[in-house]
Parts: C-alpha cells; sequence; structure tokens
C-alpha cells in the first residue's frame, strides 16, 4: 500500500467513524443526554466557544509547564542512570515503585500542600510523564554498542566525552518515542487534577457541565482536549523526524 | 629505548574471576613488537589474541606483569592508538567523513583546535584519508547506505585519521566475503606502506596474517600463550597473486597444523 492510499483510508476511517456515530443516534433515536451526536458536539463547542476557550488555555498551560519539567527531570535522570551501572540498579527498583502508583492518587496529596488550582495540576502533568522519559533516555545511553565504547575508550575519550558524542545521539530516537507518550500522558495528568481539584480547566469544566447534565458540553471538552493531544503529537513528531530521522530510515 | 621495544609485554598474565573460580585467560607472555611492525596474533577462538589488544590499548589491566611502550610503563606517557573491530560501529547519524573525523575531536593536540579546523585543514585531511581508500565520492552519505566492505574502509579511516602511534585491528574483516576482504587487505597493506604505523592485527584467517604481517604470533587454545613466532618475507608491496604461490600454501598450512596441535597453555604457570 503506498502512502497516498494509506492516508486516503485513514482519514476515510476517522470520518467514517463520525459519520456512523452520527447516523447511528438519529437511527436508533438516542438521547442527547445519553450520547450527543457529532453535530451537536460541534454546535455546543460553537456555542460555548467563549466560555471554552479560557478553560482550554488552562488547560494547556499546566499540561506544558508540568511537561517541560517533567521532560526536564525525566532527561537528566535518564542521563544520570543510564552513564552509570550503579545508578541504574541502585535507582531503579525504586523509579518501578514511584511510577507504579496511580498518579490520580496523589493529586489529593498535592491539592494538600499547595491548594487546588494551577499548581497540583502541573505537578500532576510533570510526574506521569517523567518516567516514560527516564525509561527510554536511560536504555538508549546504556545500550550503546560495547565496541563502539571500546573505540571511544581507546581514543582516551573521557565519560562525558562518550556520553556527549555517543550516548546522547544514540538515545535520541528513544527520548522522542518517549516524548510523543509523555505528552499525552500530560495531559492525562493535568485534566485528572483539574477534575479532582479545581476552579478552573477543561477537566473542571467538563464536571460543571456534566452535573447540569450539559452532556454535549462534556463532550466539546473532549474534543477541545483531542485537538490539543493531537496537535501536540504532531508537532513532537516532526521535531523527532528531524532530530532522529536517521533512525527511521526504514520508513522513507 | 631501542625501536625494536617499542611495545613490550613483560610476563604480561591475565585471569579473569576470583579465588577458585578464577580462570586464566592468558599465560604468563612476553612480546617485543619493534616500531613500524606489523605483527598478526592469530589462534583458535578465546586464546587471548583480542585480550593482548586490549591491554595494550589499556581497556584491560594485566592480572601480573609490565607493559612498557617506546620504554615507558603504560600510562606514563599517553600513547595514540587506532582500533578497529569486526562490527564497524560507525556512529548512524553522522555522515562518513563525520564518523572518520570524530577522533579529531576527542585525541590531543588535534581535539584543542577542533572548532577552528574541522571544516578547513581536518575535512581535507579525511577526504584525503577517504580518497586514499576510494570512499571519497561517499563521503556525504550516512553509513547505512555503504556496503560491508565500504564499511570497514571507513572504520579503518577512522582507526587511522589521528596518525596513531599503534593501529590495533580485531579481526576486522572477518564478516566480509572473500573477494572484498582481499580487496582490503590490499587497502591496508598500501596504507601501512604509506604510514608505517606499528600494527597489531587480531585474526582468525591464516591467509590474511601470512599475506598482510611481517611477523607472525601464533597462539595456544585457552590459556593462550605464544607457541610460535614467525617473520614473513615475501617482498612488499604483496599482491594477491602471492597467495597462491607454493611457498604461501606451505607456511599457511605449517600455521595451521600449529594451532591445530597445540596443547592448550599451563594452568600452574600462573600461580
Amino acid at each position: 500500500m503506498n502512502a497516498r492510499t494509506q492516508k486516503f483510508a485513514s482519514t476515510g476511517l476517522i470520518v467514517g467513524v463520525f459519520v456512523f456515530w452520527e447516523l447511528f443516534c438519529l437511527a436508533a433515536g438516542i438521547s442527547e443526554l445519553v450520547l450527543p451526536r457529532p453535530t451537536q458536539i460541534v454546535a455546543a463547542f460553537l456555542e460555548y466557544a467563549h466560555a471554552i476557550w479560557p478553560h482550554a488555555w488552562q488547560t494547556l498551560y499546566t499540561t506544558m509547564v508540568g511537561f517541560f519539567f517533567g521532560v526536564l527531570i525525566g532527561l537528566s535522570l535518564g542521563v544520570l542512570i543510564g552513564s552509570s551501572k550503579l545508578a541504574y540498579d541502585t535507582a531503579y527498583p525504586l523509579l518501578v515503585g514511584i511510577s507504579s502508583i496511580p498518579k490520580v492518587a496523589v493529586v489529593p496529596i498535592f491539592v494538600l500542600w499547595f491548594g487546588a488550582g494551577t499548581v497540583p495540576a502541573i505537578l500532576t502533568a510533570m510526574i506521569i510523564c517523567i518516567f516514560p522519559i527516564v525509561v527510554n533516555v536511560s536504555t538508549g545511553i546504556a545500550t550503546v554498542e560495547p565496541e563502539l565504547e571500546d573505540v571511544m575508550r581507546s581514543l582516551k575519550a573521557s565519560k562525558a566525552e562518550i556520553l556527549w558524542n555517543v550516548g546522547l545521539p544514540r538515545s535520541m530516537p528513544y527520548f522522542f518515542a518517549s516524548l510523543k507518550v509523555a505528552i499525552t500522558l500530560s495531559f492525562v495528568g493535568s485534566v485528572i487534577a483539574e477534575t479532582v481539584a479545581s476552579n478552573k480547566g477543561v477537566g473542571n469544566m467538563m464536571m460543571i457541565a456534566s452535573s447540569s447534565f450539559n452532556v454535549p458540553l462534556v463532550f466539546a471538552g473532549l474534543m477541545v482536549l483531542a485537538a490539543m493531544g493531537i496537535s501536540l503529537y504532531a508537532i513532537f513528531a516532526v521535531l523527532e523526524r528531524r532530530m532522529a530521522g536517521w533512525a527511521m530510515r526504514k520508513h522513507n | 629505548m631501542s625501536d625494536d621495544r617499542f611495545v613490550h609485554l613483560e610476563k604480561v598474565s591475565v585471569a579473569y574471576g576470583q579465588g577458585a573460580e578464577q580462570t586464566l585467560a592468558l599465560c604468563p607472555t612476553d612480546l617485543m613488537i619493534g616500531k613500524g611492525d606489523f605483527v598478526a596474533l592469530v589462534g583458535p577462538s578465546g586464546c587471548g589474541k583480542s585480550t593482548i589488544l586490549k591491554l595494550v590499548s589499556e581497556l584491560l589491566q594485566p592480572s601480573s606483569g609490565n607493559i612498557f611502550f617506546g620504554g615507558r610503563e603504560i600510562g606514563a606517557k599517553p600513547i595514540r592508538v587506532g582500533m578497529a573491530f569486526q562490527s564497524a560501529s560507525l556512529l548512524p547519524w553522522m555522515s562518513v567523513r563525520d564518523n572518520v573525523r570524530l577522533p579529531l575531536k576527542i585525541v590531543p593536540p588535534f581535539k584543542a583546535s577542533f572548532r577552528e579546523k574541522k571544516d578547513a585543514e581536518y575535512k581535507d585531511r579525511v577526504d584525503d584519508l577517504l580518497e586514499q581508500v576510494g570512499l571519497l565520492d561517499f563521503a556525504d552519505k550516512s553509513p547505512w547506505q555503504l556496503s560491508g566492505g565500504m564499511m570497514q574502509r571507513a572504520n579503518l579511516c577512522r582507526a587511522l585519521i589521528h596518525d596513531p602511534d599503534l593501529l590495533l585491528l580485531d579481526e576486522p574483516f572477518g564478516a566480509l566475503d572473500q573477494f572484498t576482504r582481499e580487496e582490503l587487505w590490499q587497502t591496508l597493506q598500501t596504507l601501512w606502506l604509506d604510514r608505517k604505523s606499528t600494527v597489531i592485527l587480531v585474526t582468525h584467517d591464516l591467509r590474511e596474517a601470512a599475506y598482510l604481517a611481517n611477523r607472525i604470533c601464533v597462539m595456544s587454545a585457552r590459556p593462550g600463550r605464544i607457541i610460535e613466532d614467525r617473520t614473513i618475507n615475501f617482498p612488499r608491496p604483496r599482491s594477491i597473486d602471492v597467495t597462491f604461490e607454493p611457498e604461501f600454501g606451505a607456511l599457511v598450512q605449517e600455521l595451521r597444523a600449529l594451532i591445530v596441535h597445540a596443547a592448550p597453555g599451563v594452568q600452574e604457570a600462573a600461580a
């Protein structure tokens, strides 16, 4: 299958899903309180666009700030853990332990410490995306071919030189793969935090809308989240192609 | 210091593991290699050939004995080493030129002026070498666009670009087909005749050793020891035809018999 038919097929599938949804709801006479039709969702989005905008902005803001710090911490930890066997063995059990805690469960603690609002959302978005980045970056660095490392060491390269010239560039494909996962996870984190404890953000808006049975608005919120998630994913996919395209030669 | 002792291993042995489970990889070995010499180490697998390379390149510490370079203890004065292995392990995110240029970024004195010179003097230096091995047209290509033989040419260039005092080759042509391998023998011979660097070549291929080296050290099975040290006098430059001469065939036969019938080194000798 060539690239064009593939694009055509995937677009067709997306459009098809929405058309089916619309027709199914119409045919089965499903109430908009249960499952609004796509057209009703779009109508709700247009009607409430002014009200949605600040919430969307808040969610985007907390997600991006949390993601930024998550990447910073994840990358540094990944480099640290990946470049030392001792650090790898020491820190890994702790990391696995922390990562296995459902992040929803820590939101109340953040609220207790920092009060409801922006800070817990940022923190949740941050911690939820650290782990995949750490795992990927450290794997990329730790799996440098031993022969390559021998070549570098025989040139009397320092650890830092090996890391900079070999380890880091080598881990870039892993890093960008993890960024695509991390950015979507960050949205999960901030929306969860907004749902639990905030008076702003798309998560909060959806909570309020659902409690007043404004189901089309709830779905409009979902659409906004999906749109933001997809856009950021796309941005990182482009970045990945530019920074680590050498690893994807088989697909070109 | 004399030139015939450029590299000097004195009663060097290597053991892996601890206590009762200790296994001897290399029996106490004496080896002297002259400056500008081309020495091949041959022997069955696991006999400690690569161990000797690792010792000389300071990737491995000997369990006993001393190693000298130019009369001084190892580490006293840094010597420049170039190394190439069977897998070319070129960096896939760099062009062939950047791969070959990498040692200049790391090895003194080149590294001090890498920033200013990398696009001028160093680029010419890399391109000259690439031209010599017939890779200049591929300088801007990515490593994965090259054939196996070309990758090994680039690998050789990377090992030579910083003018190493010592070139260490660990079965560099082991994964190549016969024709490509013979082409690369000639390339390597040309480079060596041109530069007269000191070379230690580890190989399984006795024809390769006999064609390339001035001297062949035959090693026994593990724990390794040198059981034969032979000078090879075919005139240079050698053409591939030399490998079909009866004298060459007889030499290869003889070396083969030595390896097959060699007893392993004596374990007690380590203690």
